[in-house]
């Protein structure tokens, strides 16, 4: 009689453990059910015909479809917002695998049951799918392959995709040294998961600094760095040991949550977020954040996939297999100004928006930026040639010489700028 | 720069403001581990706990709610572990392991459901003002110790009371006595009418409202904000577990044990400032790699383990004999 009972109640939590689950599990399953009934339905209205009628989209995630926030929020709304501007019905023509470990077998399995399923384009967003997503590009040469924040790729149907987001730091940067400026502090802050172990967090450090000194020569970065991508609490902690010690007036981050932005508010201090406008949570602190708009890759990809008939011309249709684009693609940009920044950030950022995106200047080079802001507001940039040096005195690039290149800046980058202090 | 002092203090005054929750764990499993039954599912009951006591407090604004709706949140799994280990005689180990696992899907499964509706903590006063430091009067004034010690939210006291309760409790209490010949031999005790099941049942469900509370401070302490991807209690939860070890089962001691595993916790967060506050003495410690920091609590841990499994033969560990078997009375 026991033990008939203990098995009841083990799979009463079974099943109410299956129950959680299950939110996640029904939706990536609906579509599935969907889209073998109704493959012809939506082609009547569209003008394309048959072409976005019956194409499939299929994303593999790291995190839930259902997450509020976060990295996988910021790439499913980018690939569902792209879906809809190309007349594509998420709800049944976009398959998701969500929950996927970076791990090769789990992986390729996902990828194995989105081809099963028809997928004509499979989006993988996370770096730890790099060697699955290159041996199943193989293994499928009709299906074509993107992996975000990668760097590999074939001449025929794998591309990797990132973006400039260095480009939007330094504007970050920008509306930051001015606030610097305005309250007389030239201590930043900057709680950064890592540093110059990864060229992608370290070139969004130098950038920022860069962007800050362009306003405020006389500004230093204070780096706190937590050694992990997310975990709240040490950013926290790392947050508040950077107003708290070093007396830090603006807290940047390259980190998962919001609470560096709470800690900002908290200290009557202010912040720049990232991937998300986080004046929602941090309202009397926020200034503004650099932020990904994904659904400019993901709509180019969809198009291109659409269009260039079969999947092995898709990397010659796209004319890359590493799709790199910054600000004047819109890949990257920076959430509006709040009310807290100071006065002219508008305007400067207008005018250096614009002379990233003319392509004639770039923010690793050997011309350093100023700004001269008439009385009716009108922005000059004065460009002063002048070498880019590391915090250890070493030249990088000589006065007024070329950007650094941009495998550089994706795989290599690995000093801080003068003015950077790493703690 | 800050002066080296006003660092210093930081630091200490950290020590103690990240690391109380590790404190209502450990003490919450060393009495629920006095009663021989290891409780796995610390960081899942804490999670529970957390997230129900948040969501209470603040849609409420009622801190006393948040306090008891906690508690009794993390109580309800501990009942649950009781009536699986205690009447259904499940694996411990495992059902400890699921409860952890359940909590924790519990915590996701209902943050990411409020979606949009996710209640802020500055929307309600009474938890802000609930959890805001409390100066005791005097003390406080003290330089550096003052502001390390004496200028703490109320839960940082109520930890410390409540340890020293369970700590009095299982010492002087004639039910502390029975409680720990339980834990110590089921079938002695029950043998002289000691009502072996409704003091596990007690004392687990207590043990788990105790830890309920760690969670609820956590969420307090990190301003309220889910963020989907990453749980308040974020491996609290098994630290505790830890520290009971180090603490050799001693509610007492583990107030110690928080104060040292929390000291190189914050370390981690805290050596640049110190190396930079304290270049002569200290400066070294920037050139640590932050990685040993997170270790050091967990070497320290496997040494005390060493130690603890030596003094053992000696008879004066703290650990209790039947801890971790079921007690079946007919298989007396």
């Amino acid at each position: 009689m026991k033990k008939l009972l203990a098995l009841i109640m083990a799979l009463a939590l079974v099943l109410g453990l299956a129950a959680c689950g299950q939110p996640a599990g029904n939706e990536s399953q609906a579509p599935e059910g969907g889209t073998s009934q109704q493959p012809d339905e939506p082609q009547g209205e569209e003008p394309q015909g048959g072409a976005t009628g019956d194409f499939l989209v299929g994303a593999i995630y790291i995190n839930g479809q259902n997450d509020t926030a976060g990295y996988t929020y910021q790439h499913h709304k980018g690939i569902t917002a792209a879906m809809e501007e190309l007349g594509l019905d998420p709800a049944t023509q976009l398959l998701i695998v969500d929950n996927v470990p970076e791990d090769l077998t789990q992986v390729s399995n996902a990828i194995d049951q989105l081809a099963n399923q028809g997928a004509n384009i499979i989006f993988g967003i996370s770096f730890g799918y790099i060697d699955a997503m290159a041996q199943k590009a193989e293994e499928y040469p009709d299906i074509v392959f993107c992996h975000g924040t990668g760097y590999l790729g074939n001449e025929t149907n794998f591309v990797n995709y990132f973006g400039r987001i260095y480009q939007a730091r330094y504007l970050t940067g920008i509306a930051a040294g001015l606030k610097s400026l305005e309250l007389g502090n030239n201590n930043l802050g900057y709680v950064a998961a890592y540093n110059t172990e990864y060229a992608e967090t370290c070139s969004g450090i130098n950038a920022f600094t860069l962007g800050a000194q362009s306003v405020n020569p006389d500004v230093v970065v204070h780096v706190n760095q937590i050694d992990t991508w997310g975990d709240e609490t040490l950013e926290r902690q790392a947050a508040e040991a950077l107003v708290d010690t070093y007396d830090c007036c603006v807290i940047a981050q390259h980190c998962d949550s919001a609470q560096p932005q709470l800690v900002a508010a908290d200290r009557e201090v202010f912040g720049c977020g990232y991937n998300s406008d986080m004046t929602a949570q941090a309202p009397t602190a926020h200034l503004t954040a650099a932020i990904w708009n994904w659904d400019v890759f993901y709509k180019t990809a969809m198009e291109t996939a659409m269009s260039c008939g079969a999947a092995g011309d898709f990397v010659g249709a796209l004319g890359t297999n590493a799709y790199y684009a910054g600000l004047a693609e819109g890949l990257v940009d920076i959430s509006p100004l709040s009310e807290n920044c100071a006065e002219n950030t508008q305007a400067i950022i207008d005018a250096v928006r614009e002379l990233i995106v003319s392509g004639d200047w770039d923010v690793f080079s050997g011309v350093k930026l100023s700004y001269d802001v008439a009385e009716d507001g009108t922005v000059t940039i004065n460009q002063t040639e002048a070498p880019l040096v590391t915090n250890d005195g070493t030249e990088i690039v000589a006065a007024g010489g070329e950007s650094v290149t941009d495998s550089v800046i994706k795989s290599e980058m690995n000093y801080n700028v003068e003015g950077v202090i790493a703690h | 720069m800050t002066d080296p002092i006003s660092v210093l203090t930081l630091f200490l005054f950290n020590i103690i403001v990240y690391n109380i929750p590790l404190l209502y764990g450990t003490v919450g499993e060393i009495l629920t581990e006095k009663s021989g039954s290891l409780n796995l599912g610390v960081e899942g009951t804490m999670a529970v706990g957390a997230m129900f006591g948040y969501l209470a407090g603040s849609l409420s604004n009622s801190m006393l709610l948040g306090l008891l709706v906690s508690m009794v949140a993390a109580g309800l799994c501990g009942l649950l572990f009781s009536v699986l280990t205690v009447t259904l005689q499940a694996n411990q180990n495992v059902t400890g392991l699921t409860i952890t696992t359940f909590g924790l899907g519990l915590y996701f499964f209902i943050g990411k459901g409020m979606g949009a509706n996710w209640p802020a903590m500055q929307d309600s006063p009474s938890l802000v003002n609930g959890f805001a430091p409390v100066e005791i009067p005097g003390l406080s004034a003290i330089p550096v110790v003052g502001k390390a010690l004496f200028s703490h939210s109320g839960m940082v006291y109520l930890a410390i009371v409540i340890a020293v309760a369970v700590w009095w409790y299982l010492k002087y209490t004639k039910v502390g006595l029975r409680l720990r010949a339980i834990g110590e031999n089921p079938g002695a005790a029950d043998s002289v009418g000691v009502n072996i099941v409704l003091y596990k049942y007690i004392h687990l469900i207590a043990g788990s409202a105790i830890m309920g509370l760690g969670g609820f401070y956590m969420a307090l302490n990190m301003g309220g904000s889910f963020e989907g991807s990453n749980c308040w209690v974020n491996g609290y939860g098994w630290i505790a577990v830890a520290l009971v070890i180090f603490a050799n089962w001693n509610a007492v001691a583990a107030i110690l044990g928080t104060l040292v595993f929390g000291f190189f916790n914050t370390l981690q967060v805290y050596s640049g400032s110190l190396a930079s506050a304290f270049p002569e003495g200290l400066g070294w410690l920037s050139a640590v790699p932050p990685h040993l920091y997170m270790a050091l609590p967990f070497l320290i841990t496997a040494i005390v383990l060493v130690v603890s499994s030596i003094r053992n033969k000696r008879e004066s560990s703290g650990q209790p004999s039947a801890l971790g078997t079921n007690y079946f009375r007919e298989d007396r």
